[in-house]
């Protein structure tokens, strides 16, 4: 009986706990982080549901209070967004399981409103992904972002200005979205994406069509921190608590990227941005300007989570890159990088927690090899994630990059496969900087304190799990990339590219 | 499932030796085992592959379409004996060495050199392009930790220096196997080439070319892709033996024959000329190297020039495309293995024993060493080309193969090089046997037994070798094999 409501329980799992952690919280701040991580876990099982329900019967529409769309809201849980919402969901889990110690140290005494806020905010993720309705979408984009603006907020001392701006950025966004969403109303009269999927190729090319498409895809650019337009997001992620960078720097691009395959190749059709528009084209010049620009400006850091901001900025770009081509392979490199940059980012995001907790800073001018003394463990997950991040195979970063050559030669797009390739050398660059600080160079010894009388000071477990989890996820990721491809990406792309 | 198994056998050995890191003596019996057992499934393939009854096992697909497959075709069950069977003496000679030096950090040294032979032998037996790839990556990473094994300035750069090489042919190389995947629509190495009878244009068949050359040319040593190597030679002597002398640099000479052989094919070599290319290229690297060569005074670089000197007569013989040549090439990978890999560990013995790195130091080191030093002047008499040793064996293929295909300059460069090599080489020899020490270097004497039996026996190799081709394993049956199966297009 509950399996009908599957595309509604997600999102509801997460307002539900936002509203109840403040309640619990009455009787002790201690309450708060298990009601998130619970809530969070339910979710997760909820998304693993739906996937495997959308998998094998295919799309599934829940309407709204019983309107039936278009005139009501409807969520559809079809191969795309269960998958989407299984990352959302699984991901928050084990940096949830990963939270406890650093947010009691990091933004201690506000326990309470940082999970309710966070629970939010997934709340907004989530029902992006979910939503089959483009004003809803807006909604819960407005939701999410409000959330991160928070989350980011109570970081360092810097991190209001921080939140600050990508709220000013962030709002700039969202706004375009929501203009070219009023022309687009304006022409069709409905907000539903199915609906929309089925009007929009009987509309003549004019310019209030052709400005509604630009104004979505700037502004979802916009939130997705596409170069030249991801000014706010070094900073917010480098100020923010680490575990707001953990949820924010793997998850929060990923679904204005999810945002921008929806409305480019399922709510318009795949050939409007590649015939009608050269938006992919755009897109696709975009994507290798920010891949370069992200990797040079990465090493040029002497902040560990700065340098993974721009490298974000760079990953974000190679999933725009698959976008912008629109063909299958670069679509399902995209989406598989989607993925895998999400893995990735989210075990180096608690890496960098985790060094915050042990030795107070990620500063890499001052890493020396008393980290991997200290921290074995986590310096090992760290190694396997920047492999990753590098492009050593069998690890995932490897594959999707593989789709996205295989994509761009199929096209002829020489420079692009130059690009894409002379990033992963620049990604050896910047994460062997620290690689190398952190194995070879000799510790600063202060006050004949030597390196064989440093004593492990490894996290605890529940941090270290979470971490080794996702770095060893990594394997499993790459090794059964094809599984993926074909049972589960195959299903989500849409159907005629 | 024994190509398998052999690629395995030493990954498994990987979380013993690090779990034993307190117990040096169990953790070099995981090493030992590892290697024996290793050495074992791997001439369980040589009947099959003498019989060119290849055993193929596919794993799951690492791509839609290309799997991650192996192959003991007779040319990988050829390199795989070979590094899987030098690295047996190599793990004893290890133990002498790391022991005798005191060094730091040996269990990441084991288990750095385990993952390394897995990874060898996974290149040797990789069915497909991209499971070459994946493996060539790996090696790529695990030797770094050997390189920078010492953890000195000179070694972190050293590190530095080869990682830029390396990754750099890496990702080039994914580039060309993106490419030829995207043109043949497969990646399964065949005798004959795999691109042979696709319609690539003739400049894309230049550029694609061209990529591989880069990416298998930096471990092959081609000039200009060799100065890494030298560089290299701040890893400790085992390594420099086992990884810079047969495992890497083998790896890339390796690739070099599955591209000429297996990907392009003799046929397109021929169209497009790339056979000239890279005659002229291997024909420079072998005299330039061996110019080097005369020039170094460390011991180690000497023999590092060498190497990539000695790499490219396999790339030039490969590259001739005849008969003889091709054979002759191929043997050649075994045979400069076991003379280059004595000659390494001759250099780490007197380097355990009398710190000496610089051959100017070592005059009258005969008398304090004479079974080294004897293997020493095996080594060098081999790669000089004298029989009868093994080195005489595979040049004068390389030689008679070089007049098959009409090219005396090719002839008269392999008979160059073997001037050369006895110019850089004697030297050394005369100065141990007749020069005496101004230094009172008595009472050092040889090295310990671990590592002088191991360089005596490769030293014996040599001669054996040279004596009798097939007595093993009809070693040269095999590269005749290979050769045939490679110029006939794969049809025998």
């Amino acid at each position: 009986m509950i399996e009908q409501h599957l595309p509604l329980l997600v999102p509801i799992t997460y307002l539900f706990s936002a509203l109840v952690i403040p309640l619990v919280g009455l009787a002790g701040r201690r309450y708060a982080y298990p009601v998130a991580l619970i809530a969070s876990l339910l979710a997760t099982f909820a998304a693993a549901r739906g996937l495997s329900v959308a998998l094998r019967e295919g799309a599934m529409r829940y309407a709204f209070g019983g309107w039936a769309p278009p005139i009501g809201i409807e969520f559809v849980l079809d191969p795309l967004s269960s998958c989407m919402s299984v990352l959302l969901t699984g991901l928050t889990s084990l940096v949830l399981i990963h939270a406890r110690r650093p947010v009691e140290s990091e933004v201690s005494g506000k326990e309470i409103p940082f999970y309710s806020v966070t629970m939010l905010l997934m709340t907004g993720l989530t029902g992006i992904v979910l939503t089959g309705d483009l004003f809803n979408l807006f909604v819960f984009l407005e939701i999410s972002s409000l959330a991160g603006y928070a989350i980011i907020a109570v970081g360092e001392k810097p991190a209001p200005v921080a939140a600050f701006r990508y709220l000013i950025l962030g709002t700039i966004g969202a706004t375009m979205y929501l203009i070219g969403l009023a022309f687009l109303y304006m022409l069709t009269g409905s907000l539903n994406m199915a609906d929309l999927a089925s009007i929009i190729p009987q509309l003549p090319l004019t310019p209030p069509l052709v400005v509604s498409f630009a104004m979505m895809v700037v502004g979802v650019g916009l939130k997705m921190a596409l170069f030249p337009m991801h000014g706010w997001l070094p900073d917010a992620y480098t100020y923010a608590p680490s575990t707001s960078s953990a949820l924010l720097a793997p998850l929060g691009t990923k679904v204005a990227a999810y945002v921008l395959l929806r409305v480019m190749f399922f709510v318009f059709q795949p050939s409007f941005g590649r015939d009608m528009l050269p938006v992919g084209d755009v897109l696709t010049y975009l994507a290798a300007g920010g891949i370069l620009f992200g990797s040079i400006l990465a090493i040029a850091q002497k902040e560990l989570k700065r340098m993974l901001a721009f490298s974000s900025v760079s990953q974000i770009a190679y999933i725009a890159l698959g976008i912008g081509f629109g063909s299958q392979l670069a679509l399902t490199g995209a989406v598989l990088h989607i993925v895998n940059h999400a893995f990735m980012k989210a075990a180096l995001f608690l890496v960098v927690g985790n060094m915050r907790l042990v030795v107070g800073h990620s500063r890499i001018d001052q890493f020396d090899d008393s980290l991997r003394r200290l921290m074995p463990w986590s310096m090992a997950a760290f190694t396997i994630a920047a492999l990753s991040m590098v492009g050593i195979p069998p690890l995932a970063g490897f594959f999707s990059k593989w789709y996205l050559v295989l994509a761009s030669i199929e096209r002829s797009a020489w420079g692009i496969v130059a690009i894409i390739l002379l990033t992963s050398l620049l990604s050896a660059v910047y994460f062997f900087r620290v690689l190398e600080r952190v194995y070879l160079r000799p510790l600063q010894a202060i006050g004949g304190s030597g390196f064989e009388s440093l004593a492990r000071k490894e996290v605890t477990m529940s941090m270290l799990v979470p971490t080794l989890t996702l770095s060893g996820a990594l394997f499993i990721l790459g090794v059964f990339n094809t599984t993926i491809v074909t049972k589960v990406i195959h299903a989500m792309l849409p159907p005629a590219l | 499932m024994l190509p398998l198994l052999a690629v395995m056998a030493s990954l498994a050995a990987v979380p013993l030796i690090l779990l034993s890191s307190r117990f040096p003596n169990l953790r070099e019996t995981w090493t030992i085992s590892a290697a024996v057992l290793k050495f074992a499934f791997v001439c369980a393939l040589v009947p099959g592959a003498l019989a060119n009854k290849s055993a193929v096992i596919s794993l799951i697909d690492l791509s839609p379409g290309v799997s991650l497959a192996f192959k003991a075709d007779p040319l990988g069950v050829f390199f795989a004996t070979i590094a899987s069977g030098l690295w047996i003496f190599t793990s004893f000679y290890s133990i002498g060495y790391v022991r005798g030096l005191q060094e730091e950090k040996q269990t990441r040294y084991f288990a750095s050199f385990a993952v390394c032979l897995s990874a060898t032998i996974g290149i040797a037996f990789s069915a497909n392009l991209l499971t070459f790839l994946l493996f060539y990556e790996i090696l790529t990473v695990a030797t770094y930790p050997l390189v920078i094994h010492k953890e000195t300035p000179i070694a972190i750069s050293a590190g530095r220096k080869y990682l830029a090489y390396t990754l750099t042919a890496g990702v080039v190389l994914i580039a060309a196997t993106a490419w030829t995947y995207h043109v043949a629509g497969r990646l399964d190495f065949r005798p004959g080439g795999l691109l042979a009878g696709s319609n690539l244009g003739s400049g894309e068949a230049r550029l694609l070319f061209l990529l591989f050359l880069a990416g298998v040319g930096v471990k092959a040593g081609i000039m200009p892709l060799h100065s890494w190597l030298p560089t290299a030679m701040a890893a400790p002597t085992p390594v420099s033996a086992l990884l810079h002398a047969v495992a890497v640099v083998k790896s890339g000479v390796f690739g070099v024959i599955r591209v000429v052989g297996f990907v392009f094919g003799p046929e397109l070599m021929h169209r497009h000329g790339f056979d000239s290319v890279v005659m002229v290229l291997a024909a420079a690297t072998i005299i330039l190297a061996s110019l080097l060569a005369l020039t170094q005074d460390n011991l180690k670089r000497r023999l590092a020039y060498s190497t990539v000197g000695h790499l490219s007569y396999i790339v030039l013989g490969a590259a001739l495309l005849s008969p003889s040549g091709f054979t002759g090439g191929i043997y050649h990978i075994a045979t400069h293995a076991t003379m280059k890999i004595t000659l390494f560990f001759c250099a780490g013995a007197i380097y355990v024993q009398h710190h000496k790195e610089n051959i100017g130091d070592l005059n009258g080191i005969a008398r304090e060493m004479p079974w080294t030093m004897g293997a020493f002047t095996v080594g060098a008499l081999g790669l000089a080309g004298i029989p009868p040793i093994n080195g005489f064996f595979s040049k004068w293929y390389l030689g008679i193969g070089a007049l098959e295909a009409n090219e005396f300059v090719a002839l008269l460069v392999f008979l160059l090089s073997g001037l050369l090599n006895a110019a850089y080489f004697f030297p050394i020899v005369y100065r141990a046997y007749f020069r005496t020490s101004e230094h009172n270097n008595n009472g050092h004497g040889e090295a310990s037994p671990l590592m002088v039996v191991p360089l005596v026996c490769t030293a014996i190799l040599s001669v054996v070798f040279g004596l009798a081709p097939n007595l093993f394993f009809g070693f040269f049956d095999l590269a005749m094999s290979i050769t045939q199966s490679v110029l006939s297009g794969g049809r025998i």
